[in-house]
């Protein structure tokens, strides 16, 4: 006899709780959270404002550490200098989303990746949009430059940078 | 385990009580056997319901006992029985009871938007990502170092929906072509529609005995004979998503455990983590059951079929039976225990398996669980 024998369990369908033919409890939390950004965050942020990266280096292990943290998780030791890092770098990998954050279907498709910074380490980068480009050019490896809003729109978030785009020919 | 489904009108308590009434029927125990329970689920944002483990504590039979919750996110599902293992290895426990639930249909109109809660506040949630972003972007990542077609990924797709036609919990069981995947709706390219498994309902139980309770329930036993787990940093934009080192790091910790050398010549059956089609791929090659980059092949060539060299999820895995986070802990461990006892049925892998192995995954793309049986 096949286990699991007899399964249990009663089906419901999304029309049998929208048409009432169940009973349900619903409830909408509304809780709200306010995150200290932490010492490494905190002056990653500020030097986003100002349209700049920053890293910090592990004198240990060497590593250029971006994001930046104030202990290298592999030594376990503080970390010891600022090292400003450039605005460009290479795309690690991508996706192009007809998906928004809560599932839904959007028909102008987000082209989001991983994009690791030229000056860090090897592979340290951070999750960000792309821009400028098109499904058929984007690849990885491909080298790209931050775009940031204008200075008086920024306010210290990530979305300071409005999306990284590629590199032209001859720039920096 | 109870059947799979995108909604089930029982409460998590009471699928809860289902599973572990089934395992300890199955057992031939009762509850005052038992003692001590482990419950493992996944993260309460699906339920809105905070201190999950004691809302769900009487369902799992842990009231007056010594009692556990387990979560490390989709690990949880191969977890759960390594923390139970713990209980009976160390001689706290002779029967320890492992119960996996999950209700994901609670967090509406669809659970993606909990999800959103397991990012980083600061540096990703701001970029307003979907879970299915880190499966299409680390999916990308291994297609292109490899040089890996799609045809070959959504291969997998077509054998787990296939092998869970005879799984009699599936949810999304079906006889499909590659085509039929390859022509689904585009998520998040490179991720379409049927490469995904579902959101579900569902629970799942096992008992664990010591050797000496054990030998007295049953002739066939089959033992647990290596475990391992392994995270890597949460810092996931820092390294190359294209092998997971953390699994292979866990399957390392449990092959030294059950003194397997050849993991590829000495495993029989497997069951890796599959909530994408790709993943299963990703985790044969973690588990060190081939080289990098050859798990494709090996599924193109049929060794991976119910019936081939290495059958690999013969249950019909996530994407055919369902995901149902922690509670697919039965069709990964409880499925490699069925197959090991000869109690498969119509998913029974030929040529009587001896050794099997099971793993799940989860966090952001860090986290590796693994189990290894031996039949007795």
């Amino acid at each position: 006899m096949t286990k699991p024998e007899n399964p249990r369990g009663v089906e419901l369908s999304s029309k049998q709780m929208k048409e009432g033919d169940v009973i349900v409890n619903k409830w909408d939390p509304r809780v709200k959270y306010a995150w200290a950004t932490g010492e490494a965050i905190s002056r990653f942020l500020e030097e986003m404002k100002n349209g700049k990266l920053i890293a910090r280096k592990c004198d240990s292990c060497d590593r250029i550490l971006f994001p930046p943290r104030m202990f290298c998780e592999e030594c376990f030791k503080p970390t010891t200098e600022w090292v400003y890092i450039k605005d460009t770098g290479k795309i690690e990998t991508y996706s192009i989303s007809y998906l928004d954050k809560d599932a839904r279907r959007i028909t102008d498709p987000i082209f989001v990746g991983v994009v690791s910074i030229d000056g860090a380490s090897e592979k340290m980068g951070i999750m960000h949009y792309f821009d400028e480009t098109t499904k058929e050019d984007i690849h990885i490896g491909m080298p790209v430059k931050a775009v940031w809003k204008p200075p008086e729109e920024r306010e210290g978030a990530i979305t300071d940078i409005k999306y990284f785009r590629p590199l032209k020919e001859g720039e920096e | 385990m109870t059947i799979f489904r995108r909604r089930l009108q029982e409460t998590g308590k009471e699928m809860s009580y289902e599973a572990s009434k089934m395992a300890l029927e199955e057992a031939g125990l009762e509850l005052k056997d038992v003692d001590s329970v482990v419950l493992g689920s996944a993260p309460d944002a699906f339920d809105g319901i905070h201190l999950k483990g004691e809302n769900l504590l009487d369902g799992a039979g842990g009231a007056g006992k010594p009692y556990l919750r387990v979560f490390v996110g989709g690990g949880t599902a191969v977890f759960s029985p390594i923390a139970g293992w713990w209980h009976v290895a160390s001689g706290l426990a002779d029967v320890c009871l492992v119960v996996a639930e999950e209700k994901m249909s609670s967090c509406f109109p669809h659970p993606q938007s909990a999800f959103g809660h397991i990012w980083d506040p600061i540096l990703d949630r701001p970029l307003k990502p979907n879970l299915v972003w880190i499966f299409a972007m680390e999916m990308n990542r291994y297609m292109t170092v490899h040089g890996i077609k799609k045809e070959d990924i959504a291969r997998v797709a077509v054998k787990n929906k296939r092998n869970a036609l005879d799984h009699p919990c599936a949810q999304l069981a079906a006889d499909l072509t590659i085509e039929d995947v390859l022509n689904s709706e585009v998520l998040a390219w490179p991720v379409q529609m049927l490469d995904i498994s579902p959101p579900s309902d569902g629970a799942s139980a096992m008992i664990l005995a010591s050797e000496e309770v054990a030998k007295k329930l049953t002739d066939d036993l089959v033992y647990l004979s290596g475990a391992g787990w392994c995270i890597d940093s949460t810092m996931w934009t820092d390294r190359d998503l294209y092998f997971p080192e953390y699994v292979a790091r866990a399957a390392k910790m449990a092959y030294k455990m059950a003194k397997i050398e050849n993991p590829p010549k000495e495993i029989d059956v497997a069951e890796p983590y599959d909530p994408f089609d790709y993943k299963e791929l990703h985790h044969m090659e973690g588990l060190l059951l081939c080289d990098k980059g050859e798990a494709p092949i090996l599924t193109r060539e049929g060794v991976t079929e119910r019936d081939g060299d290495l059958p690999v999820c013969p249950s019909g895995g996530l994407l055919g039976v369902g995901n149902p986070i922690a509670a697919t802990m039965g069709i990964k461990a409880c499925e490699i225990y069925w197959q090991l006892a000869g109690k498969a049925g119509k998913r029974q892998v030929p040529n009587d398996p001896q050794v099997g192995i099971c793993q799940a995954w989860g966090d952001l793309m860090q986290y590796g669980s693994v189990l290894i049986m031996r039949r007795g």
